[in-house]
């Protein structure tokens, strides 16, 4: 368990000198402070603004979409690529540790990114009066932080499968699309739908955690996709020393 | 220390190494030796626990390279062949986080004594991406060093060195010997000779020798070749010592009045050839053993087998 912690807290402090990690929270930000800022204005000129605590939450999901595979697409790509796999895979450290390791460090730096979007609802809640429904915003939050979780281990799993980072951010970014379209057939009626319905990112986010309810349910989704992920990242790395 | 047996490796369809057999002891220093693509790398780093062999079995320090694989690695400091290291990380950054890996007691201490033993103390902080190759080397070697590990697996661990380096490490690799076990491979094969108490010779993944490095040199070599210098004329030798039985061949040597003389093995040949000049009347001026040199015997047994293998 030590080394998950030695492995994540490197990953950590790796993404604060990462030129793409900085890339992609300036871009997030800069979008962001810019929807934020429209609806304000336009809502300061009618003289009403919506006091909604997820102000920006339907934006940064559609963003995240693309970041988290550009954020884990180098976490085992690149140690295959660079030959420091040779490194850790004869250090006495378990393939799961490594894998848990790598998406735990890569969890903690997108914790932080999102936890600074918490800026736009508090000015928000500043603004207006009574101001924002903070019960409303926890649980958009929470609901986002687990499906970020997924999201990543599923980045991590497909980068333990490439030796180039940038396959592994289209195979990525490939996988998580379909997790969302596949929401849109939901609605057809029998099995398929109901099967489709289960496996959408969509539909476990927008149907409760982003109107405010905690449903245990999805959060088993969230965390059963993220743990699936990452047993099949670690059956990875360890068919790979097969080879 | 290491116990191999019948350890087999397939890359597809192609056997990268087929049956390897072989120990070392504690307090022992095994060279391995190889043209390339032999079959040195893959053996190292299925010691090394990176990769599980297609059959065979090995041990290392004890343990199973499959089953164990934990404890393996554990025990083992390996040095593998590209000396893999993270640019983006200083030196220092880099050996805390290899060595806290490896729960390595009192981290910060270690980490600067490895760090003096291969000389790099002042570039500890020093980005490793700005290091160059041989000071990368040294890097990789004091990674390998810095749990004291009872058996080390090094991957030509002197090549980018500067000489004073390479007298170093071969110092630091010897004084390590004593008491654990140490595997490298290398290319050269003076180093062999000098810090090896043992050579492996091993040629598109068979052993094709092993034994010391003096005893393979005696094997091979020895009392079968003499080199004779006497005060006559090559033909005049030529002649005199072409029918002497026991002989398989006569050739003019390096000077004129000099011949080397092959003889079957196992029987010493000086006397019969001494008495055989002095008897004809000429001058005897030297009668000696020419050893082959190790890089003689290693292109003998690399190239006898190849040709085999071409013949076959
Ligand atoms: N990952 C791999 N996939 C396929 N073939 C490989 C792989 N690694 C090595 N080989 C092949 O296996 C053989 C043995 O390679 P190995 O690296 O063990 O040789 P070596 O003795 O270390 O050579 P060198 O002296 O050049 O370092 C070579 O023919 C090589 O091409
Ligand atoms: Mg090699």
């Amino acid at each position: 368990m030590r080394n998950v912690w030695i492995i994540a807290s490197r990953e950590f402090r790796q993404y604060f000198i990462s030129p793409i990690a900085y890339a992609l929270a300036t871009m997030l930000y800069l979008i962001l402070g810019g929807i934020f800022f429209i609806n304000v204005y336009f809502g300061l000129e009618t003289g009403q603004i919506t006091p909604d605590g997820r102000i920006v939450i339907g934006a940064m999901v559609t963003i995240l979409l693309f970041a988290t595979p550009a954020i884990t697409m180098r976490l085992l790509a690149d140690e295959y690529r660079m030959g420091t796999m040779e490194l850790l895979l004869t250090a006495p450290v378990r393939d799961w540790e490594l894998v848990v390791g790598k998406w735990l460090g890569a969890f903690g730096f997108m914790s932080v990114v999102l936890a600074v979007t918490w800026v736009y609802p508090l000015i928000l809640h500043r603004m207006t009066s009574p101001g924002i429904d903070q019960g409303t915003l926890v649980a958009a939050y929470v609901g986002l932080l687990l499906m970020v979780a997924a999201m990543l281990a599923i980045g991590v799993f497909i980068s333990a499968l490439f030796r180039s980072p940038v396959a592994a951010f289209f195979v990525s970014l490939g996988v998580m699309l379909a997790l969302w379209i596949v929401g849109s057939l939901a609605s057809s009626s029998g099995t398929m739908g109901q099967l489709a319905g289960y496996l959408s990112f969509v539909d476990h986010y927008y149907n409760n955690f982003y109107l405010g309810v905690l449903d245990l349910g999805d959060a088993v989704y969230f965390l059963s996709l993220t743990a699936l992920a990452l047993f099949l990242g670690a059956q990875v790395v360890e068919a790979r020393r097969w080879r | 220390m290491i116990e191999v047996e019948g350890l087999t490796k397939f890359y597809g369809a192609f056997p990268a190494i087929q049956e390897l057999s072989f120990n070392a002891r504690p307090g022992e220093i095994v060279g391995f030796l190889g043209p390339n693509g032999a079959g040195k790398t893959t053996t190292m780093r299925i010691l090394a626990g990176y990769m599980p062999p297609t059959s065979g079995t090995a041990r290392v320090a004890g343990f199973d390279v499959v089953d164990q694989s934990l404890e393996v690695r554990r025990r083992v400091g390996y040095l593998p062949e590209t000396v893999p290291l993270y640019p983006e990380m200083s030196v220092f950054e880099y050996l805390t986080f290899m060595g806290s890996l490896r729960r390595v007691p009192e981290l910060e201490d270690r980490v600067d004594e490895v760090l003096e033993q291969v000389a790099m103390l002042e570039r500890s902080e020093s980005y490793i991406g700005n290091l160059s190759k041989g000071l990368r080397q040294r890097v990789g070697l004091a990674q390998a060093l810095l749990h004291k590990p009872e058996v080390l697996i090094l991957d030509e661990p002197t090549i980018g060195l500067d000489p004073a380096q390479i007298i170093e490490v071969r110092r630091i690799i010897q004084e390590l010997g004593r008491e654990r076990t140490v595997l490298l491979s290398t290319h050269i094969l003076p180093e062999a000779q000098q810090i090896c108490g043992r050579v492996l010779i091993i040629n598109r993944g068979k052993i094709v020798a092993e034994d010391s490095p003096g005893n393979l040199q005696a094997q091979l070599a020895g009392a079968e070749r003499l080199v004779v210098a006497a005060g006559a004329s090559c033909e005049q030798l030529l002649q005199l010592l072409g029918g002497l039985p026991g002989i398989s061949s006569v050739r003019a040597g390096s000077r004129d009045g000099e011949v080397e003389v092959a003889t079957v093995p196992g029987k010493d040949l000086r006397p019969l050839l001494a008495r055989t000049i002095v008897e004809a009347g000429v001058d005897l001026m030297e009668l000696r053993t020419s050893g082959l040199s190790l890089e003689e015997i290693f292109l003998q047994l690399t190239r006898e087998e190849n040709d085999e293998q071409a013949g076959g």
